[in-house]
C-alpha cells in the first residue's frame, strides 16, 4: 500500500480520463437475445442459447429497453442524443469472445454512439462525457487455480455473462486529482441507482478502467481495477510512480497497466504491446435505429427522479438543509431508506439528522462498492446497511419516541447501538431494559423522599443556599439512575422545600 | 410408374393432393433417382432418407385422413448446405464445419417443414459459399447436369445441378453476389434472388450479411414463386426483414404492358452468344406489347470492386469465429496456448476462404478503411441512386445474367481474378438490394444461357410477370438427360 502525504497529488500537469462500464441490470434479458440478463447464481453455461453463443447462421434481435437505459443514462449526464445510432463490429480474438467479435459503438465515422458531449457536475468541479455507448459484455474465463493464472493447463469458459447489455462512459481526461474521480464515481452510482438501469451492488456490475499521464510524460492506462474505490488507490499509486520516473528522468512509456489488488501496485500489462486494429466496420444485421425528437422527449418523460432533482425536493419539501439532502441523495439507498421511514412517521428533520449523522456512522463503506472478484459468492449484493439489522421501522420509532419526549437523544443513541445488532425494535428494548424515562409522580415523589430522609443536613442550608435544589435533583437522578424526569422531579423537589416552611 | 422425379413442384403437389401418387410413391422415386446421377453430377452431400420418407409417410397419412395439409404437401426439397437444419450436419462444404449440427432450424427450413415440403438433404457449394463455380468445396465439385465435364456454377451449384438433374423438385440456394443466378443460368433452371429484407436469413450461414439473400431454384417460374409464397416475409429472428412484408401473395397478371430496360454494358460485355440472345429476349418482350428500350449504366464499370470490397470484408469478420472451441471438427486444445490453438484450427480452412479473409482484414484495417471500405460504399450508395432513378422509367430490367458460358473444370481455378470477374452482371441487384431472377433463355453448343430480370425493391411481382411471360412464349429444356 501506498501512502500518500496530503498534497502529493499536486503534479502539474496530471489528466485523467475514465473509462466506466455499468451493467445493464434492470433489464429482463441480454442485448441481443432473450436470455436472462440476471445470471448470478445459475449453472456456468446455464443462461446461453444459440444467438449468445455466435452459432453460425443467428442474428443479434437488439433489446429495445437497453436502448431506452442507455438513453436515460446518456440524459442524465446531459449529452446530445443523435438521431439515429448504429453498431459497429470491434473485431478481436479470444476465447471469451462467441463471435471474435464484440458488437459495440463507434464514432470514428461520424456519430453512432447513443450518447455524446456530456457533462457532470460534481461539487464545484465539472468533468466533460465524451461519449457514451451501448454494447455487450464477453463471457468469463474461470482458470484452473482460480485466479488470472496463465500457467493453468487449462481454461473453462462460461459464456452467461456473454451478451449482457453494457453502458460504456467515457470521460474527457478532465480529472487532476484522484479525490475527484471517487467523488465522481460516486455521483456516477447514485445516478444510475436512481435511474434503475443498474444495480451497482450486484457483483461486477460496474467497472472502471482510467487512463493517466503527467507531464511530459506519455499516457498510462490502468485496467483490471476491482472496484470504484480500488480507483482511487491505483491513480494514486501510479501518480506516485510516474514522479518518480520522471524525476528519475525516465521516460514515461505509452503501455496498459493492470492494478494487482493484493499488493495494490500497477504492473505491466500482460497484453500486447502494440497498438491493436479491431477492424470496426457498421454491423449489417442491426438496422439503424432511429430515435429522434420524439423519442428521446418520450424517454425524458419516462425517467425516474435523478439525483439533483431528489436533492431540491428534500430540500423543498422536507425542508433539509443542503447539506444533509447532498449526504441522503449521494447514495439511493439512504436515501430510499429516509423516504420509507418519513412515511411511517413524518418527521424529517429528525429521521435525516438520525440517519446521518448517528446511522452512517455504523456502515461500512467499502460494502458500497462492488467488488468483480470472481472468486466470492455470485448473487450476494452487498447493501450499505450489510452486517446491520436496520430498517426504516426501527429509525421511525426511534424518532416517534424522542418526539414524544419518551426518551432523550442520549437513551435514543444507546438504543440505536443495540437495535442494529439484534433488530428489534425501540420499544421492545425499552421494556426489556431500564432506559425508560421515569414520568410516574408518585415514583419519583417515593425517590424524592428518600432522598430527604437522607440528605437532612442539606435541607436545613436550603433555605439560605438556592443551590440545594439542584443537588437534591442530582442525588434523586442518581437514585433512579438517570430515569427520573428531571423537570417533574424538580418541581416536586421544590415544593417540598416550600412545604417545610 | 411414371417418371415421378420429373414432375414440377406444382405437379408434385397437385399429384399427391389428388390421390394419382403419394408421397412415399415420389420420395422413394426422388431417392432412387439421386442414387442412380448424384455420383455424376455430386450436387446432393448429405441425404435424409429416413427424414424424408417419415415426412412423405405423414403427408401420405394426413391427406388420407383428411387433414389440413400445406401448401408444398410432399414436394422434395434440397437446401444449400450453408443453411441451418435441425439434427442434419451443415457443412458450408467446409472441414471447419465438418461435424456441426446445428441446434436449431434456419427460418426459411422451418417455414418449409410447417407447409409440409419434404427436406430430401443437403446440397453442395463453395466453401462457405465463396465461389461462381463449386470448386471449391470440400466435398469435390458439382457437375453441370448438361455436359459433366463443366462446372454448374457457384456458388449454389448443388442447389441449381440438383433441381436439373432431378434429384429434388426445388431447391433453396443463397445469393451474395449472384450464387443462386450463377448456377441456375448454368443449368437451364429459374433462379430468384429476392429484394434484400424480404426473406429471413436467420439460420443462414453468413459470408457477407449485407449483401445476401436466400433464395428458391426451380424447374418452372410458378415453382420458384411457390417456394418464396412459403419463406419470405417477416420474421422475429431477423430485425433485416421489412415487417411491412409479411405475407406476400403473388398472383399472375401478365397483360400490363411492361416498359423494360435492356443494360446495354452487361449485355455488349457478353459472349456475342450471350448477347445475341438477351437481344431476342428484348424482341420477343417488344413483339407482346412491351415497351423496350436500351439504357446505359454509368457505375457498372465500379460494381464488382465494389462488391468484392464489401463482401470480402464482411466476410473476414464472420468467418472470425470458427475457432473450434465451441464446434466445428474434432481436435483437441490438449498442449495448445490459445493463440497457437486458434491459427492450427483455422488453417483448415481452404484456400479461397483464406484468401477473401486476408483481403477482407486488410481492407478493413484501420489504414485503408477509408481507401477502400468507405470508397466501397459510396459505389453502392450511387449505383443504388442510379437504379432507382432507372426503375422510375422502366418496370424491368433485363441483361444476361451471366456473360459467359459454363466453363470447364479448372479452366479458372487458378486465377481469382477471372473467377471473379464473371460475377459482374449479377452483383448490381446484391449491392443495390434489389430482386433478380434468372430464366433459361436458350443454349449455345448445348450449354444454357440466362436472362436476368430486375426490379424495383420489393417488385418480385414485376420480375414474376416478365419472367412467366418470357417463359410461357419460349420452350427451353430445363432436363438434360443423365
Amino acid at each position: 500500500m501506498v501512502l500518500m502525504k496530503q498534497g502529493d497529488n499536486e503534479y502539474p500537469g496530471i489528466k485523467i480520463g475514465l473509462e466506466i462500464h455499468c451493467q445493464l441490470t434492470g433489464l429482463q434479458s441480454k442485448l441481443f437475445c432473450s436470455c436472462f440478463c440476471n445470471y448470478h447464481g445459475l449453472e456456468p453455461n446455464g443462461n446461453i442459447c444459440p444467438i449468445c453463443c455466435g452459432l453460425p447462421g443467428t442474428l443479434p434481435l437488439l433489446n429495445k429497453t437497453a436502448v431506452e437505459s442507455a438513453c436515460m443514462v446518456s440524459l442524465a449526464l446531459d449529452c446530445k442524443i443523435p438521431d439515429n445510432i448504429t453498431f459497429y463490429r470491434k473485431n478481436y480474438f479470444y476465447p471469451d469472445l462467441p463471435k471474435n467479435f464484440q458488437l459495440t459503438q463507434y464514432n470514428a465515422y461520424g456519430i453512432t454512439s447513443i450518447g455524446v458531449g456530456g457533462s457532470l457536475k460534481y461539487g464545484e468541479k465539472t468533468s466533460r462525457i465524451r461519449r457514451i455507448q451501448l454494447e455487450e459484455d464477453p463471457g468469463r474465463l474461470v482458470y484452473e487455480s482460480g485466479g488470472i493464472d496463465f500457467s493453468s493447463s487449462y481454461t473453462l469458459i462460461d459464456y452467461n455473462r456473454a451478451g449482457i447489455s453494457l453502458v460504456e462512459i467515457v470521460t474527457e481526461p478532465d480529472f487532476t486529482d484522484p479525490k475527484d474521480v471517487r467523488v465522481f464515481l460516486n455521483k456516477i452510482t447514485s445516478i444510475i441507482e436512481h435511474l434503475g438501469v443498474c444495480n451497482t451492488k450486484r457483483q461486477g456490475s460496474v467497472r472502471c478502467d482510467a487512463n493517466i499521464s503527467i507531464q511530459g510524460g506519455k499516457r498510462v492506462e490502468i485496467k483490471n481495477v476491482g472496484s470504484f474505490k480500488e480507483v482511487e488507490k491505483a491513480l494514486n499509486y501510479e501518480i506516485a510512480r510516474q514522479k518518480t520516473m520522471s524525476m528519475h528522468d525516465i521516460k514515461v512509456l505509452a503501455e496498459t497497466r493492470d492494478w494487482d489488488d493484493a499488493r495494490k501496485v500497477t504492473k505491466q500489462s500482460r497484453a500486447k504491446e502494440e497498438e491493436q486494429d479491431y477492424r470496426y466496420f457498421p454491423e449489417p444485421d442491426i438496422p439503424t435505429i432511429l430515435l429522434g425528437e420524439e423519442y428521446v422527449s418520450s424517454i425524458r418523460k419516462k425517467m425516474p427522479e435523478l439525483p439533483y432533482e431528489r436533492k431540491n425536493r428534500f430540500i423543498a419539501y422536507y425542508e433539509l438543509s443542503d447539506h444533509i439532502s447532498q449526504v441522503l441523495i449521494d447514495n439511493k439507498e439512504l436515501a430510499d431508506f429516509f423516504e420509507s421511514a418519513v412515511k411511517i412517521y413524518s418527521s424529517p428533520k429528525e429521521i435525516a439528522n438520525w440517519i446521518v449523522t448517528e446511522l452512517l456512522r455504523y456502515t461500512d463503506d467499502d460494502i458500497t462498492e462492488a467488488k468483480i472478484d470472481s472468486s466470492s459468492i455470485p448473487n450476494q449484493s452487498s447493501s450499505l446497511f450489510a452486517g446491520l439489522k436496520i430498517d426504516p421501522n426501527q429509525i421511525a420509532e426511534l424518532a416517534i419516541l424522542i418526539d414524544r419526549n419518551t426518551i432523550n437523544r442520549n437513551t435514543a443513541k444507546i438504543i440505536l447501538t443495540q437495535i442494529i445488532k439484534t433488530g428489534e425494535m425501540p420499544s421492545q428494548v425499552l421494556a426489556r431494559t431500564d432506559v425508560l424515562k421515569i414520568e410516574d409522580k408518585i415514583i419519583i415523589s417515593e425517590a424524592v423522599e428518600s432522598v430527604f430522609k437522607a440528605e437532612k443536613s442539606a435541607i436545613r442550608d436550603a433555605k439560605n443556599n438556592p443551590n440545594v435544589a439542584n443537588f437534591l435533583l442530582g442525588k434523586v437522578m442518581k437514585l433512579t439512575k438517570g430515569r427520573a424526569d428531571p423537570k417533574i422531579t424538580l418541581n416536586l423537589i421544590k415544593t417540598k422545600l416550600d412545604g417545610l416552611d | 410408374m411414371s417418371k415421378l422425379y420429373k414432375l414440377s413442384a406444382k405437379e408434385v403437389n397437385t399429384g399427391i393432393r389428388s390421390g394419382e401418387f403419394t408421397a412415399e410413391e415420389y420420395i422413394i422415386q426422388i431417392l432412387e433417382r439421386i442414387d442412380k446421377v448424384n455420383p455424376k453430377v455430386n450436387a446432393v452431400i448429405c441425404i435424409d432418407r429416413n427424414g424424408a420418407l417419415e415426412k412423405a409417410r405423414l403427408v401420405d397419412r394426413k391427406i388420407r385422413e383428411d387433414e389440413k395439409i400445406g401448401p408444398l404437401a410432399g414436394i422434395a426439397i434440397g437446401i444449400k448446405d450453408n443453411i441451418c437444419t435441425s439434427g442434419l450436419k451443415t457443412t458450408c462444404a467446409s472441414k471447419m464445419l465438418e461435424e456441426y449440427v446445428p441446434p436449431y432450424d434456419a427460418t426459411v427450413v422451418r417455414r418449409l417443414k410447417d407447409d409440409d415440403a419434404i427436406i430430401i438433404g443437403k446440397l453442395n457449394l463453395d466453401e462457405f459459399a465463396m465461389g461462381s463455380s463449386t470448386e471449391f468445396s470440400s466435398f469435390g465439385p458439382t457437375s453441370n447436369p448438361w455436359n459433366t465435364d463443366y462446372v454448374a456454377g457457384g456458388s449454389s451449384g448443388g442447389s441449381a445441378a440438383s433441381v436439373a438433374a432431378s434429384e429434388c423438385s426445388v431447391s433453396l440456394g443463397s445469393d451474395t453476389g449472384g450464387s443462386i443466378r450463377c448456377p441456375a443460368s448454368f443449368c437451364s433452371v429459374v433462379g430468384l434472388k429476392p429484394t434484400y429484407g424480404l426473406v429471413s436469413r436467420f439460420g443462414l450461414i453468413p459470408y457477407a450479411n449485407s449483401l445476401e439473400q436466400i433464395g428458391p431454384i426451380g424447374k418452372t417460374v410458378s415453382d420458384v414463386v411457390m417456394i418464396m409464397k412459403t419463406i419470405a416475409g417477416a420474421d422475429d429472428n431477423d430485425q433485416t426483414v421489412q415487417v411491412t412484408y409479411r405475407t406476400p401473395d403473388y398472383t399472375f397478371s401478365s397483360n400490363e404492358k411492361m416498359r423494360i430496360g435492356l443494360v446495354r454494358e452487361l449485355t455488349e460485355g457478353a459472349e456475342p452468344e450471350i448477347s445475341k440472345r438477351i437481344y431476342s429476349a428484348m424482341d420477343l418482350f417488344t413483339n407482346l406489347d412491351c415497351k423496350c428500350e436500351e439504357i446505359s449504366m454509368n457505375y457498372v464499370d465500379y460494381a464488382l470492386a465494389s462488391y468484392y470490397t464489401i463482401a470480402m470484408a464482411e466476410a473476414s469478420s464472420n468467418l472470425s469465429r470458427y475457432d473450434n472451441i465451441r464446434y466445428g471438427f474434432n481436435f483437441t486444445p490438449d498442449g495448445y496456448e490459445w493463440n497457437a490453438y486458434f491459427a492450427k484450427v483455422r488453417s483448415n480452412f481452404g484456400d479461397e476462404v483464406k484468401r477473401r479473409i486476408i483481403v477482407g482484414t486488410y481492407v478493413l484495417s484501420s489504414a485503408y478503411y477509408g481507401k477502400y471500405y468507405l470508397k466501397a460504399q459510396k459505389i453502392r450508395t450511387m449505383l443504388k441512386q442510379e437504379l432507382r432513378s432507372l426503375f422510375k422509367k422502366y418496370d424491368i430490367l433485363i441483361a444476361p445474367t451471366m456473360p459467359i458460358l459454363p466453363f470447364k473444370f479448372g479452366e479458372k481455378i487458378d486465377d481469382p481474378i477471372k473467377m471473379f470477374m464473371i460475377d459482374i452482371d449479377t452483383v448490381i441487384a446484391n449491392l443495390a438490394g434489389v430482386p433478380a431472377i434468372t430464366v433459361p433463355a436458350g443454349f449455345s453448343n448445348d450449354l444454357p444461357i440466362g436472362l436476368q430480370i430486375m426490379a424495383s425493391e420489393f417488385q418480385e411481382q414485376k420480375l414474376f410477370n416478365a419472367a412467366l411471360l418470357f417463359e410461357s412464349n419460349t420452350n427451353i429444356n430445363r432436363s438434360p438427360e443423365l
